[in-house]
């Protein structure tokens, strides 16, 4: 059975899988979904609670908290997306000369070690501090946080291929390293960057969450999952319901992402189901 | 302890050093990829030259780069980590006056990803497939892929707002009793430990899967051991290694989790400080906490590796 077929044969990876397209689809396609403006202030209609009207509420400036999180989700994916590549281009290269470069390999993985010795959120709040806050600083701060684990995993596959016979033997007929790198190694990367890429994916949305949660992220007015949960924050009394759905749209996501990624790990290395 | 143990050690040692030095490098070049001048982005638009000029003196920014950068690792290797620009304290003394809260915090987060965490993840392992071990994961997943200040928030929604149960924020230091004390870290904790627990559940778990698999596990079935004895004895002595890898790594995420969620619960705690350090481009509390708590997780991986000797005799040579 081929490993998309094999995923597809499970109900709830298949779950998250629509879970996943729905959120994507509701991002990009917010801007027609959403019911009202999402930058739109109705003083006279705050703290709402969910109606026919404004079906998840309205917040503390009397904006549809529906229309908001789908514009939330907007960037939550963009973010989530852009992180992935980043770190994944980062990543493989550092990984594939840390990997074959002998002289490089201690030096670039004490350095891997230095970044992964800070928690995930507080590198990224440092950077965020130098940098700025926009969306372009936000990748590329979580960029930094995400390259490191990618470049280990890229180094610890390259190292275990190039003892496997058929690299040996590529070797043996006289291929240049290069050539043994991206013609040998590279493909079989595939797999593992594709797992990866989806636990990355969703460190990436709960970070960047986090981030604008506590201000560092992309700022208001523009709505994300994180600064929504801020700013519903002082009326936990008065209006409970809006921190809900921006928690749930990001439970959601993580969660889809997370099954998805056990999912592919299983379904591309069967080797491993047996510990699932 | 032979030759090759003192050896490894030594190696390890060595390798640390290096990567601290990296984390002091990085730290310092986080003030230093600023666009700009970093004086007059830490006072913000609004500050005069002169006050710009003064900053940059008392920063020691009008130095060449590689005196900055010497002058720093120097400082640093004294317990030197500066002043704060808008707190009336050096670093050391504003991280020190903070860590209290934190470390509570934290140990109390650590208990419950821990206490909970390990004994649910061989239980499930053990009957697994059945309706426990389902429940059991699909918790685990859910808490995994929450938002740790969500669940926070949510948990004051609940519990304080509703039930009245606690506090809905702020801290009863110790003086005050405690019983108040007490009861405005149970929250917090709890926002903290859950989804450390769903980390620490799901590793032991595959582990013991993994391990519950081996022959030797078969052989002990087979010769009549009670079940309790062959999961125990048999299995969980030999899933120890990888429980305690994961909880060295859950220490990231563990003070991770906590510096988010003290600004929740309004908790005077390292975290607290940091997030408006940043919110106010204190830069040398930012690098003095940094550099702190990454020595603190090295450190921890330190131990976890000595303790690894200490568990599996195998490694000991």
């Amino acid at each position: 059975m081929s490993p998309l077929r094999r995923l597809l044969t499970r109900p709830l990876s298949v779950a998250s899988l629509l879970m996943l397209i729905l959120v994507v689809a509701g991002g990009l396609c917010a801007p027609w979904l959403a019911p009202f403006d999402p930058q739109r202030m109705d003083i006279m209609h705050r703290l709402l609670p969910p109606s026919s009207l404004h079906w998840l509420g309205t917040d503390d400036f009397g904006r549809d908290e529906l229309s908001r999180t789908l514009f939330g989700a907007r960037l939550s994916v963009l973010a989530g997306i852009l992180v992935v590549l980043v770190s994944t281009v980062c990543g493989t290269v550092l990984g594939l000369l840390a990997g074959s470069v002998r002289r490089l390999d201690d030096l670039l993985m004490r350095f891997a070690d230095a970044l992964m010795a800070f928690p995930d959120i507080l590198l990224a709040i440092a950077l965020m501090a130098a940098l700025g806050p926009s969306l372009l600083d936000v990748v590329l701060a979580l960029g930094t946080v995400y390259t490191p684990r990618v470049a280990r995993l890229v180094r610890g596959a390259v190292l275990v291929l190039r003892r496997q016979t058929f690299v040996e033997a590529a070797e043996a007929l006289g291929a240049s390293d290069s050539r043994i790198v991206l013609v040998h190694v590279l493909p079989n990367l595939v797999s593992p960057l594709l797992v990866q890429g989806t636990f990355v994916f969703a460190a990436a949305v709960l970070t960047e969450a986090a981030l604008s949660f506590l201000g560092a992220g992309i700022p208001p007015p523009t709505p994300s999952w994180g600064n929504m949960i801020a700013g519903a924050q002082q009326y936990i009394d008065r209006a409970m319901w809006l921190i809900f759905a921006p928690g749930l749209a990001i439970l959601l996501t993580v969660l889809a992402l997370q099954i998805l990624g056990d999912a592919l790990r299983d379904a591309l290395d069967p080797r491993l189901r047996r510990l699932t | 302890m032979s030759r090759t143990l003192v050896r490894a050690l030594l190696r390890r040692l060595g390798g640390l050093l290096l990567v601290m030095f990296f984390v002091a490098t990085t730290v310092f070049a986080i003030v230093h990829v600023i666009p700009g001048d970093p004086a007059a982005v830490m006072l913000g638009p609004s500050a005069s030259a002169a006050d710009v000029i003064a900053l940059r003196t008392r920063l020691g920014l009008d130095a060449p780069l590689l005196e900055q950068y010497v002058r720093f690792l120097w400082d640093v290797l004294h317990g030197d980590l500066g002043q704060s620009l808008f707190l009336n304290q050096s670093v050391t003394q504003a991280l020190a006056s903070r860590a209290g809260v934190t470390l509570q915090l934290t140990l109390m987060a650590a208990a419950l990803a821990a206490g909970i965490g390990v004994p649910l993840g061989v239980y499930s392992a053990v009957r697994r497939g059945g309706v426990l071990d389902q429940a059991v994961t699909t918790l685990a997943m859910t808490s995994a892929s929450l938002p740790s200040f969500w669940i926070g928030l949510t948990l004051i929604a609940f519990f304080s707002v509703r039930l009245h149960w606690f506090p809905v924020a702020g801290y009863g230091t110790p003086e005050v009793g405690l019983a108040e004390h007490l009861r405005s870290l149970v929250l917090p904790a709890i926002a903290v430990g859950l989804p450390n627990m769903a980390l620490v559940l799901r590793f032991t778990r595959s582990a013991m899967l993994e391990v519950l698999h081996e022959d030797y596990v078969r052989t002990a079935r087979a010769k009549g051991l009670s079940p309790a004895a062959v999961v125990m004895k048999h299995a969980f002595r030999n899933a120890q290694t990888a429980v305690l890898t994961v909880l060295g790594i859950t220490v990231a995420s563990l003070i991770g989790g906590t510096i988010v969620t003290e600004t929740v619960f309004g908790l005077p705690g390292v975290g607290n400080l940091i997030v408006s350090a940043v919110l106010r481009r204190d830069y040398p509390v930012i690098d003095g906490a940094l550099l702190v708590i990454s020595a603190i997780y090295v450190l921890i991986n330190l131990t976890v590796d000595l303790l690894y000797l200490a568990l599996d005799p195998r490694l000991r040579g």
